[in-house]
């Protein structure tokens, strides 16, 4: 690790979002993962993200479990409120804090470990909830933290970096995302930051659950041949199905696209997401194509990133569950105890 | 845009913006940090290889440097570089031993007419060598303009009589009192070499009507300086004006609140931010209660029955035509007559070589300036080189330095039998800092102080003494803070393209957004596409060959902070902090024609 804290100095030339704070007002404390890692890069990724965005960093609650991936709210937006919770136990706090005040920005950061193993029945049925939330898993395929054993995501006959190859199905939680019902649903890589940036930037705007499955290679037990979490084998492997522009008011589409080539998504909350096509035929909003396509293209080897699936209307858990406008924790206690009358009226409704 | 070559010497040479910037090129950066670490002596004697004067010109120097200084494009204020080489020079121990022996004579004479900066510096270049250098100056005691222009409140006696004295301890001969008045009979003593140092000696006049009558009353700046200097003149009329605004002006106006001036006014023709001086030389003035009036040109001298009463001013305003260039109008207001006692001329400084004769192979320009070579120094006489002041008017003690080591190297190579246009590359070493994981040999973490103030004698003793320095300098304390500043920039951050795994990990981690890894381009558009503004063109972009992916690595050297993250966060040692040094080839380097080495 660094000793050294990161200089406060910045270029003086650093452009300034709506707010008045660059990107380094964005930042948190200095990384201490292995030199390298893909999870700095998701770091930088959320930072630029949120800049972008013009997001108060007060208003963002940033949860996660244990694991190298789960550090990392350490090392950015030092201006928000964090969690970090027990192994796997991240969606439970994170649904119990978005039920107690709907108001914040809720960022679940997780790891392969953290949400595919002792967290997977955590992980399902927040999706399952639609809690609004974006979920990033920092998705490396070992345990770093005690030195590189394979992890529930690593690819069935993939190498460790002593050459044993490994025996077990891979999860793949991009495929239980979408089969739980998540609304936003996208893979992204952190050595692709022109890719990952706008995800972010487009399941933070989203309403409902998106989740990010970021394939962030461990530098330290997983960057070796043989390897498919590699920056070389993701890179050699990778099919992007779309690339996206966030486009948020009424900002004119800057870039001019080709006729066809580009498809509107219209959020919750006004945003567009402009979504570039690779694939032509790759529909975004077709949920049972996107988990055929995803398998088809796994049982080729083939990586697919890129926005999977966004249903623009989804609805979240507080509508499912009819909760008032006001945050449950701003309300006064004359609003939650109305009183005898207002008890009498309702037992006699019941009666 | 092509892989940047970092082994072309100047490459990384320019990124030490401050010794790119100082004519003789003096490693900055290095001697900063051995301030930092108390070792006092080993940063002067890098400083007296390089400029010679460490103690001189850490107190007098223009500071090319300091406006060069990279801190000063990532804060307010460049790292205080001159006072700090002053704090080598104050701190050092007794360096003799250090300094070179005369050496065994090689039957070869130099002959260097005045005493200054550049004929001290050609000496002390020549000497070690073995030739017999003989200094001639007009003045008693060696310094030159150091000594008879420069007040000793801001540099005094002892330090010019040390750093003369190390030069003429070589075996120099000084002909004190001795001016020369005749090139040609010079000449005619058949020195191997002759060395024109002899400065710009002659203070440039004010022809406007009264200037005779008033005569007694109207002095020309530098003249009266080293009139003072020498303790002939040691007092002054209540009321002084003033007339210029370089340092001689600035000088002039502090020496006359010191010798009896209550009431000492300096009045430029131009705007005050358009002034020679420079700021901090202004500053100081103010400092002491002399007002800087701007915008008045200077009409006549008022006096009454040859008795000096005033000057009369035109006022005007600058006006700027279609080329941007400025021209003083009048304004329309009246004229303004300030009354005063006494006027000091500080207008400029002129060349004056009477005793060149015309026939004696040395010829002069239409601005009766000798035709000098500017790389050799040489004029159309092969044997008679020139240098300093004297050489291509008046610029400072850091440029007769620069010209004095240049003409030396001239010197010795003509009277080595080698061809003096042919000029020795400098050597340069670059070497891995890296002590362990995260360990460097430089203290890598970065000091957010803003620049430390120089104590200053209290001004109510300092305008009674004019020989009280008015500049304390810094304290142990305050230099070691003040080193801290410094950015390190001579630690260069080098990269391997085979050893890049485009990770992102040093675009993420640095805190100045100078690394950018895109498609390559032309320099205009891959300037546009940095992760950060690229507003100074002039600082060089280090490209990368082509990388795995087909992307570059482009890295804008603006305002690399060298806080070595990029390689501290690097998994593969693609990014390695290495210590750039380069040694300009001075006369008597040991290997002269040896090529450069770089990584």
């Amino acid at each position: 690790m660094t000793y050294i804290a990161k200089p406060k100095f910045h270029h003086p030339g650093l452009k300034k979002n709506e707010l008045g704070y660059t990107h380094r007002d964005y930042e948190g404390k200095i990384s201490t993962l292995c030199a390298g890692c893909g999870h700095d890069s998701i770091t930088a990724s959320i930072i630029e993200a949120c800049y972008e965005l013009s997001i108060e960093p007060h208003r963002v609650a940033k949860i996660s479990g244990i694991g190298c991936s789960s550090k990392t709210p350490d090392y950015f937006l030092g201006n928000s409120h964090g969690f970090n919770s027990v192994h796997g136990r991240m969606p439970s706090v994170l649904t119990g804090a978005n039920l107690a005040n709907r108001d914040l920005i809720y960022l679940g950061v997780s790891g392969d470990g953290d949400s595919a193993s002792i967290g997977f029945g955590q992980f399902a049925h927040s999706i399952r909830r639609g809690v609004n939330m974006t979920y990033i898993v920092e998705n490396n395929g070992v345990y770093g933290l005690t030195k590189g054993q394979f992890s529930a995501t690593a690819d069935r006959g993939s190498k460790s970096k002593k050459g044993v190859t490994n025996t077990d199905n891979a999860i793949d939680l991009v495929a239980i995302a979408l089969q739980l019902g998540a609304t936003f649903v996208a893979r992204s890589f952190s050595g692709d930051k022109t890719q990952l940036v706008p995800l972010i930037a487009a399941a933070i705007r989203h309403k409902g659950a998106s989740f990010i499955d970021v394939i962030s290679p461990c530098i330290a037990f997983n960057n070796h041949a043989g390897s498919t979490k590699s920056f070389d084998y993701v890179r050699e492997h990778n099919d992007a199905v779309n690339r996206l522009d966030v486009l948020v008011g009424r900002d004119p589409i800057a870039v001019d696209y080709a006729p066809g080539t580009v498809q509107l998504v219209e959020q919750h909350d006004g945003s567009n997401i402009a979504l570039r096509k690779i694939d032509a035929d790759y529909d975004p909003h077709d949920r049972l194509g996107a988990q055929t396509f995803l398998q088809k293209h796994a049982a080729k080897g083939q990586i697919v990133t890129g926005l999977l699936y966004v249903d623009p209307d989804a609805e979240d858990l507080h509508e499912h569950l009819n909760t008032v406008e006001t945050p449950l924790n701003t309300l006064e206690a004359d609003t939650l105890c109305p009183g005898s009358a207002v008890l009498d009226k309702i037992n006699a409704s019941l009666r | 845009m092509k892989p940047t070559d970092i082994a072309a010497p100047d490459y990384f040479h320019k990124v030490v913006d401050c010794q790119w910037a100082c004519p003789a090129h003096t490693p900055v950066p290095e001697y900063i940090r051995l301030i930092a670490q108390g070792r006092y002596s080993d940063a002067y004697m890098i400083n007296w290889k390089s400029n010679v004067f460490p103690g001189i010109l850490g107190r007098t120097c223009d500071r090319p440097c300091e406006p060069a200084c990279r801190r000063g494009r990532v804060e307010e204020t460049p790292v205080a570089i001159c006072r700090l080489k002053r704090v080598a020079a104050d701190f050092k121990d007794d360096i003799k031993q250090r300094l070179p022996r005369p050496s065994p004579r090689n039957g070869k004479r130099i002959a260097l007419v005045g005493g200054g900066p550049a004929s001290l510096t050609v000496a002390r270049d020549l000497a070690p060598l073995g030739y017999h250098c003989t200094v001639f100056d007009a003045d008693p005691e060696a310094g030159g303009m150091m000594r008879t222009q420069i007040p000793k409140f801001r540099l005094p006696n002892s330090v010019i009589d040390e750093e003369t004295g190390y030069i003429l301890n070589l075996g120099v001969e000084f002909k004190g009192g001795h001016r020369i008045d005749s090139m040609t009979s010079l000449l005619a003593e058949k020195y191997d070499a002759i060395f024109v140092g002899s400065g710009a000696p002659r203070g440039r006049e004010l022809d406007i009507p009264g200037r005779k009558e008033a005569a007694a009353n109207i002095h020309i700046g530098i003249e009266w300086l080293a009139s003072v200097s020498f303790g002939h003149t040691d007092k002054i009329g209540k009321r002084v004006i003033v007339l210029g605004g370089g340092n001689t002006a600035m000088d002039c106006c502090r020496t006359a609140r010191r010798l009896g001036g209550e009431s000492v006014k300096v009045v430029v023709r131009s705007g005050f931010e358009e002034m020679k001086a420079s700021p901090w030389e202004k500053e100081d003035a103010i400092h002491e209660d002399i007002p800087i009036l701007n915008y008045m040109v200077p009409l006549a001298f008022k006096h009454v029955a040859g008795k000096l009463i005033g000057v009369t001013f035109q006022k005007v305003k600058a006006e700027y035509d279609a080329r941007g260039r400025r021209n003083l109008v009048p304004s329309g207001e009246p004229d303004e007559t300030i009354a005063c006692d006494d006027v000091l001329v500080a207008v400029g400084q002129e060349n004056a070589f009477p005793w060149i004769e015309k026939d004696c192979g040395i010829e002069f320009d239409k601005w009766h300036m000798p035709k000098v070579d500017p790389k050799t120094f040489v004029s159309t006489n092969p044997k008679v080189f020139f240098g300093g002041d004297a050489a291509f008017g008046p610029k400072n003690i850091i440029w007769a330095v620069a010209h004095g080591h240049d003409a030396a190297l001239s010197i010795h190579k003509m009277l080595s039998g080698e061809d003096i246009s042919e000029r020795p590359l400098p050597e340069v070493h670059v070497s891995s800092q890296k002590m362990g994981i995260h360990e460097w040999s430089y203290d890598n973490d970065i000091s957010n102080d803003k620049r430390f103030k120089v104590p200053h004698r209290d001004k109510v003793v300092a305008l009674k003494d004019i020989r009280a320095e008015v500049e304390l300098g810094y304290d142990v304390k305050l230099a070691l803070g003040e080193a801290e500043r410094c950015l390190n920039c001579d630690v260069q951050t080098v990269f391997s393209t085979s050893l890049c795994i485009e990770c992102d990990a040093c675009a993420d981690i640095c805190p100045m957004d100078c690394i950018t890894f895109t498609d390559n381009g032309e320099e205009s558009d891959l300037r546009q596409r940095l992760k950060a503004p690229s507003p100074h063109p002039d600082q060089d972009l280090y490209v990368s060959s082509d990388l795995k992916t087909g992307r570059v690595m482009v890295k804008d050297e603006d305002v690399c902070l060298h806080c070595g993250l990029c390689a501290e966060r690097c998994p593969t040692g693609a990014w390695d902090m290495q210590k750039y040094f380069i040694e300009m080839t001075d006369a008597g380097s040991s290997c002269p024609t040896k090529s450069r080495s770089a990584a």
